[in-house]
């Protein structure tokens, strides 16, 4: 009987060992997918236990902060008082749908698991069991956010403005928008009750038009295309004919000005006026290639250094842009170009900036959970899109399309602010528009660069750059030189 | 030497206590709880039920292997301790307190068995009324006034406040009946009177009694839906039958009999089908039936190599997790290192098991030691197997550490036979080849 005993003693030893090696490969091979799969909610549940940072904006509005919750098993709730306002900037906190926004792209230091370990880290650590989590402070003021949105009103579109020294954001909107509080609610049922229908809403308000949609950007794209004649041996006497229209090579359709009417002249009156014929042709005319290096010189391509989740502008590709026809078109903000509002503030920036793009930002400082500051955001330069004097150039004629020109609702007595109108047509047979305006000022000491994009609700006449974005414009900027003083 | 084994056994108990008195405050601390005075009662209480073991050990089964207490105890304590940290004021309240009890209850029924059965093989004069005893206690449940129904299985009993699981004692009565009958007749069982191809097999009416208790058995459990315990049972007594006849044709005969048996019990009975088909893919519906399993590796999973440490983790996501799925919570808060130090333990026992089987002088010890340790080594890789993934799930519980009062005193019980068994083995083997036990008929091999 001893024989079989051994076997039956191996063959149970040997089921052990399957066991054993199982449990081996379940830790080696499969347990990182494991640990991290979304519907696992342990990661989620250690994260819940900490008490994730605040979020504050530049005038110490709390944005963002975890709530203790005694008597629930999630510890902490993520509570946004400001609601919708900072929505799209902040982000949101969902045990079941994740995190988006500055709570994803910040998500380490808000939990507490930044590099820098601080003595209030090691005290929380053995005193609390875990360490609270960072602060961020946002260079947007609320006052500055709050006009923004009221000056969008009831329309849908977005609007991004930064200081295009340091880079920093001073307002992010995007309409229409969304409460992040419901996402965050403890009742996991809650939270995909409210996820779903802002998902299934008509007008996507999860969407951050700012810097996650692209649109094409219309006349306001012209900035760029003379950025790039002057660049490419083109001068700012560089002149065409008045016109009607304006036939590319090649084609047999012609361009026409918005309106119908005749302009053209050297490139400081045509950009005052936004004169299609003349941008069409200069950028038909422009050497190969000249116009995607420039537009990639301000950014256009890549995906901005934001610290939010954002996505490139967009261009036609090297081989259609050496068709004239696109090329005009794309000289005018149309065909294949689709920008972010984001890029289009950078490009405004870079302008102001004596032709250097900055890096944009969201997060001026990051404080610990006592409130020492652990680290301050430094300005970076990002891109080097034209030289100091063709920045002054087209400063100056931006200037003039405020002064003089279609930007006339965007003047503000006193100051000398630039900027640039754009209305580009959308849907099929473009019959929708799209509002734009760019902007800084003061133009000699810019303080703050601008864009705005709205979106049209079928009355193209009125719906201009001009009519629509530019007074929108005004109310921030206005609002920024009362807080900031300028 | 028996006196080193005696030490051995005592300080390795001396661990499993700490263990449970350590465990269990370390438990709390994870949980950012304030540490009471339950840490020095429990422990308290831990280590004189292990005291009181040992002392008893000490008295009347002094030469018996040092380890197989002190396993139990470690595998115990363990248990206590993820026990204790899941219970919840809203949850499971005082399950720690209950388990703790049923130790108590399981060491005295442990020393209880060293004393009344001196001699092991005077178990074997008893099988018919093991059997009896044994059918009985699998019937039980059925009974209209004490029997109770719970998560769709009738497996229970309720006398008073008491809960229990006969079925737990009655494996082991069972076990005792097979190790009778089949030493008794192992050579009637093991002559082949005819032959198939070219497989030898027995007279059938040798195997009338067997078969039939084992069909009953089977019978109740099915109709309980215990299908675990079926399973487990099945193939305790292929092995014991393998075991005592060295017939291979019990093998084959019994694993087709597996094999058409799980799969018509994987047509007739809907969980079961149901049951593989989370074993297959458990993310299928992880919020439905796979929920379980999918909870299960997601712990196992986010411990890691060392663990989240005790009280850190989220076993409590895991439903069942005090019974079927404690193996899964120590995976998360002790880490590989945890569950594989666990298993060895297990394996550990099992082996001392087999080995004191191969020493036995006479049948029935060599079928109950080996029948014993089949049963509580193999009731462990299957519910582990299925904790893992690696077999699809049964209800059954993991030996000494999962809660249940049932499970534990049958286990301690099944400890003590395996001390009797051992202490009986090493005396006759200390007092030399010359001293013959009485062997029943049939001869030792």
């Amino acid at each position: 009987m001893n024989v079989q005993i051994r076997k039956v003693a191996l063959t149970v030893l040997l089921l052990f060992g399957v066991l054993f090696l199982n449990l081996n490969w379940l830790q080696l091979v499969q347990a990182e997918k494991l640990a991290n799969d979304p519907r696992n909610r342990r990661l989620l549940f250690a994260e819940y236990a900490r008490e994730r940072g605040a979020i504050l904006s530049a005038d110490q509005v709390t944005l963002a902060k975890s709530q203790p919750t005694p008597g629930s098993a999630l510890k902490f709730l993520r509570v946004y008082e400001t609601g919708e306002l900072f929505a799209h900037a902040v982000g949101y906190y969902s045990v079941r749908f994740g995190r988006e926004g500055l709570e994803r792209t910040h998500n380490d230091e808000l939990s507490g698991k930044g590099g820098v370990i601080t003595v209030q880290d090691l005290g929380d650590r053995f005193l609390k069991g875990s360490e609270r989590g960072d602060l961020l402070v946002l260079s947007i003021d609320s006052r500055v956010q709050q006009a923004a949105r009221d000056a969008l009103g009831s329309r849908k579109g977005a609007i991004v403005a930064l200081d295009p020294v340091t880079g920093q954001i001073l307002t992010m909107v995007s309409r229409p928008s969304f409460d992040p509080n419901p996402l965050s609610q403890h009742s996991s049922s809650g939270q995909e009750t409210a996820y779903r229908s802002l998902v299934a809403a008509p007008d996507a308000p999860l969407a951050n038009r700012a810097a996650r949609r692209t649109y094409p950007p219309g006349s306001t794209f012209k900035v760029v295309t003379a950025a790039a004649a002057l660049s490419h041996g083109r001068g700012v006497d560089t002149a065409y004919p008045a016109s009607r229209q304006y036939t590319p090579p090649q084609t047999d359709k012609p361009m026409s000005n918005f309106g119908g009417g005749t302009c053209g002249g050297a490139m400081a009156d045509a950009l005052r006026v936004s004169c299609n014929t003349y941008f069409a042709q200069l950028g038909a005319e422009l050497p190969e290639g000249a116009l995607e290096e420039t537009a990639r010189a301000f950014g256009f391509g890549e995906r901005p250094p934001i610290d939010l989740p954002a996505v490139a502008s967009k261009l036609p590709t090297e081989d259609e842009l050496e068709s004239p026809a696109f090329a005009a078109q794309s000289a005018i903000g149309q065909f294949d170009v689709a920008a972010t509002p984001l890029q289009m503030a950078l490009v405004a920036a870079g302008i102001a900036n004596n032709g250097k793009v900055p890096e944009p930002r969201m997060v001026r400082e990051v404080q610990d959970a006592r409130g020492a500051v652990i680290e301050q955001t430094r300005p970076e330069v990002w891109k080097e899109a034209v030289s100091a004097e063709i920045a002054q150039s087209i400063k100056e004629m931006m200037v003039s399309v405020i002064e003089a020109g279609t930007g006339r609702s965007a003047a503000i007595p006193g100051v000398r602010v630039a900027g640039k109108t754009g209305t580009a047509q959308v849907g099929v047979t473009g019959e929708d528009t799209l509002a734009w305006f760019i902007a800084f000022a003061p133009a000699d000491a810019p303080r703050i660069a601008i864009a705005v994009m709205v979106e049209g609700a079928g009355d193209p006449r009125n719906e201009t750059g001009g009519r629509l974005a530019a007074p929108i414009a005004k109310k921030v900027l206005e609002a920024h030189r009362q807080v900031a003083g300028w | 030497m028996i006196a080193a084994r005696r030490n051995t056994e005592a300080s390795l108990l001396v661990i499993a206590a700490s263990v449970a008195a350590g465990g269990y405050a370390l438990a709390l601390l994870g949980r950012g709880r304030p540490l009471g005075s339950g840490v020095l009662a429990y422990g308290a209480v831990f280590g004189l039920a292990y005291l009181f073991a040992h002392l008893g050990i000490r008295r009347i089964a002094p030469a018996s292997d040092p380890l197989f207490l002190p396993i139990a105890a470690l595998l115990t304590a363990l248990g206590f301790v993820m026990i204790s940290r899941l219970e919840s004021p809203t949850g499971s309240p005082g399950l720690a307190a209950a388990q703790m009890r049923w130790l108590v209850v399981g060491v005295v029924a442990m020393v209880a068995v060293l004393h009344f059965v001196r001699d092991i093989r005077s178990l074997s004069r008893y099988r018919y009324t093991f059997a009896v005893a044994g059918l009985v206690l699998l019937l039980l449940p059925m009974l209209p006034v004490i029997g109770q129904e719970i998560n769709g299985s009738r497996l229970w009993i309720r006398i008073g406040p008491l809960t229990f699981q006969p079925a737990e004692l009655g494996k082991i009565a069972l076990v005792l009946f097979f190790a009778g009958y089949l030493s008794e007749r192992r050579e009637l069982l093991a002559v082949a009177t005819r032959r198939v191809g070219p497989i030898g097999v027995p007279e059938m009416r040798h195997f009338g009694p067997v078969l039939l208790a084992w069909a009953i058995s089977l019978l109740v459990m099915t109709n309980q839906k215990d299908l675990g315990s079926s399973l487990l049972f099945f193939a305790i007594f292929v092995a014991m039958l393998w075991m005592a006849t060295a017939r291979p044709v019990y093998l084959i005969a019994g694993g087709t009999m597996f094999a058409i048996g799980a799969f018509a019990a994987s047509r007739v009975f809907g969980h079961v089908g149901r049951r593989i088909d989370i074993w297959r893919d458990p993310f299928e519906d992880p919020d439905g039936p796979g929920f379980q399993l999918v909870q299960s590796l997601f712990s196992l999973a986010t411990g890691g190599a060392w663990g989240t440490g005790l009280g850190l983790g989220r076993p409590d996501l895991i439903p069942a997790v005090t019974t079927d799925f404690i193996f899964a919570a120590i995976g998360e808060e002790l880490g590989l290192v945890g569950a594989l130090a666990v298993l060895t333990s297990y394996a550990l026992f099992a082996s001392r098991g087999f080995g004191l089987a191969t020493r036995c002088r006479d049948d029935f010890s060599k079928l109950l030691v080996a029948g014993l340790t089949t049963a509580l080594a193999l009731q462990t890789v299957l519910i582990v197997g299925g904790v893992t993934k690696l077999i699809p799930l049964t209800g059954i519980t993991l030996p000494f550490m999962s809660y249940g009062g049932s499970s534990l005193l049958s286990n301690f019980v099944l400890v003590g036979l395996l001390l009797r068994a051992s202490d009986q083995t090493a005396r006759t083997i200390d007092a030399g080849p010359a001293t013959e036990l009485n062997v029943p008929a049939g001869g030792g091999r």
